[in-house]
């Protein structure tokens, strides 16, 4: 269990690192651009062209002039040390920057997936009990809207009929419960779309298994066998998409968080991208994926604890 | 002899052994419905030029933002161009980009995952973790990194959602090939003398390829939706090449006068990707009802 899990602390390393080389070199391609850039956004105006003067100050200012790979250690070096360094652009420290709008990242990530959850887990339950019926039908339909929309399509949909219509729900902002519920909901459906499918398939497969025949035929109530003997199992293959699925919602929020002005990482990344900033879009990168990483690990290690016949050796 | 006489008098397997995966995939009305859309809406895309009735970038500001009429089935936008030819010159980006990612993925993950699984040992760990590496991280962060990075045109669309795509595909071809290798048929057409590349080639990927096109038909679904996301946010393609997610980008200021501008686009992206599921799933069931492949695409 220990060398299993140093072994896969060592792969997570190397993935976070791997990822940030690979987006520190691609934002670099463009040679020159960058001092340009940082020029265009700051002291001059969008249209002004530089002098060569300007740029050669910048770039000394920046190190621009250093050779891809010693920027790259130079960053990395300061990472290692907890030093993101500062944003061309916001002239503030990456690290300040990102734990300024990192919780409301978490804050709209947690909201989606407890609705996934809290919903889908029911829901799929429900569906497999009466398979085949109506209601499976109709909510195998909403499924599959669920999983085939975009997500920010049903973001302006919802702003539209709940904030422009019916006026329930502001358009955009972040401060209290209700800016929160529909860049959750618009958030949450691709993920609860998943959820509900893994648990009905999950629950029609257990199902079908001899122990819960052999339970029922012991004269347990349908309520009891559902509960204690088939709801374990079947939710196990669900744990995995639900994870899988917070990698795709951390995705998702960059395009919900610029929609809703939900001032999160994603956002950050966003406007950091476009501004070709790229300190800010490294630590972004770096934050984002270093978190997905850790939880996937995370669920590994919890499949032990729900299925003790899974080791890892 | 016995087994031949055996199967020949038993009708299930009799029945079964007539059709051919063409009458399986017809017989089944949801591939056969999905097919028959799916082909539809690629004519459609490819005649675009000859069948919209306007030019999708003709600015007209004296019919900007109509509601849909006769003249504008779908209405104008803000610039009063023509909704629905900007919808079907968007339905030939998005088809041209899916298709090419996809193309592109599964040539490169067959290739790889081919090689990984079939050759085995070094070749086999180094690619393996690459592919590990590749799967361990959301690939929409990276497709907005790239994309970022090369600025916006459909060549660097296309690359940067091929580069995050072809790592699920090398992983499920992988794990098919060393599943197909230990058949007997490998090792007869080692001992009558096949080289590794006709082995490989000739005895197993046509065994090995069937959920790979499964996952293939449902990621085309999933590609056109990052290329929707990427160009909603601006990022991937250039404001003249109409596409159903800058539409849908451009279309969201208007939303409280034009509310037509992001529902049309919209509902152009769920119906291809609904078909595209749809059709996914029924591939699934016609060639190969054991596996689970519908879970990779989450990822």
């Amino acid at each position: 269990m220990m060398g299993y899990l140093l072994k896969r602390l060592a792969f997570m390393g190397v993935t976070v690192l791997a990822v940030c080389a690979l987006t520190f070199f691609l934002m670099n391609i463009i040679p020159g651009g960058t001092a340009e850039l940082i020029l265009k956004h700051t002291v001059l105006e969008l249209e002004e062209i530089p002098t060569d003067e300007q740029i050669a100050e910048i770039s000394s200012r920046y190190n621009l002039h250093d050779p891809l790979y010693i920027q790259f250690g130079n960053w990395l070096a300061g990472a290692l040390q907890g030093d993101l360094g500062s944003s061309y652009i916001q002239k503030k420290p990456v690290s300040y920057l990102l734990l300024l709008r990192l919780p409301a990242t978490i804050q709209l990530a947690f909201a989606a997936m407890s609705i996934a959850v809290l919903i889908g887990v029911p829901l799929g339950i429900f569906c497999a009990i009466r398979e085949n019926k109506f209601t499976d039908y109709i909510l195998r339909i909403v499924t599959l809207m669920g999983v085939s929309m975009p997500g920010f399509w049903l973001a302006l949909i919802l702003i539209l009929f709940f904030s422009v219509n019916l006026k329930l729900f502001p358009v955009a902002g972040y401060g209290e419960l209700r800016y929160l519920v529909l860049p959750a909901v618009a958030l949450s459906a691709h993920s609860l779309a998943l959820t509900l499918r893994m648990v009905r398939t999950g629950m029609l497969e257990v199902m079908s298994q001899p122990y819960i025949a052999f339970a029922i035929s012991k004269g347990l109530s349908p309520r009891h066998v559902i509960a204690r003997h088939a709801l374990k199992n079947a939710l196990l293959p669900a744990i995995t998409v639900l994870a899988l699925s917070l990698g795709h919602m951390l995705g998702g929020a960059v395009v919900i968080e610029s929609i809703f002005a939900w001032p999160g990482v994603g956002s950050l990344l966003v406007d950091a991208i476009s501004g070709r900033d790229i300190p800010l879009v490294q630590g972004c990168v770096l934050t984002i994926v270093g978190v997905f990483v850790t939880i996937n690990l995370l669920v590994d290690l919890t499949y032990t604890y729900l299925d003790p016949r899974i080791r890892y050796g | 002899m016995k087994c031949i006489s055996i199967s020949k008098s038993n009708p299930a397997i009799q029945g079964r052994i007539k059709w051919t995966p063409c009458h399986r995939i017809m017989a089944n009305r949801t591939v056969a419905v999905c097919l028959v859309l799916l082909a539809a809406m690629v004519i459609i895309a490819i005649l675009a030029p000859w069948i919209a009735p306007y030019e999708p970038n003709d600015i007209n500001l004296k019919e900007s933002l109509q509601s849909p009429s006769k003249e504008h089935w779908l209405g104008t936008d803000h610039l009063g161009r023509d909704i629905f030819s900007r919808l079907l010159y968007g339905a030939t980006t998005s088809f041209a980009i899916a298709i090419s990612v996809v193309a592109f993925a599964l040539i490169w993950g067959i290739a790889l995952g081919g090689i990984a699984g079939y050759f085995g040992g070094l070749s086999d760990d180094i690619i393996s973790r690459v592919i590990d590496l590749f799967l361990s991280f959301p690939s929409m962060i990276f497709a907005l990194a790239i994309v970022g990075a090369l600025g916006s045109s459909v060549l660097n669309l296309i690359m940067a959602l091929a580069l995050v795509h072809w790592a699920s595909y090398a992983r499920l071809m992988r794990g098919q090939v060393l599943s197909a290798k230990s058949n007997d048929y490998v090792s007869s057409a080692r001992v009558i003398g096949a080289s590794d590349r006709r082995i490989l080639v000739k005895h197993i990927l046509p065994n090995a390829l069937a959920p790979v096109i499964v996952l293939a038909t449902l990621d085309m679904g999933h590609v056109i939706l990052s290329a929707a996301a990427l160009s909603f946010l601006g990022l991937g393609i250039p404001p003249s090449v109409p596409e159903w997610g800058s539409m849908l980008n451009a279309g969201k200021e208007f939303m409280r006068t034009a509310p037509y501008l992001t529902l049309f686009p919209g509902m152009a992206i769920t119906l291809t990707v609904i078909l595209f599921s749809l059709l996914g799933d029924g591939f699934q069931e016609i060639l190969d009802p054991e596996s689970e492949v519908s879970g990779l695409v989450a990822a």
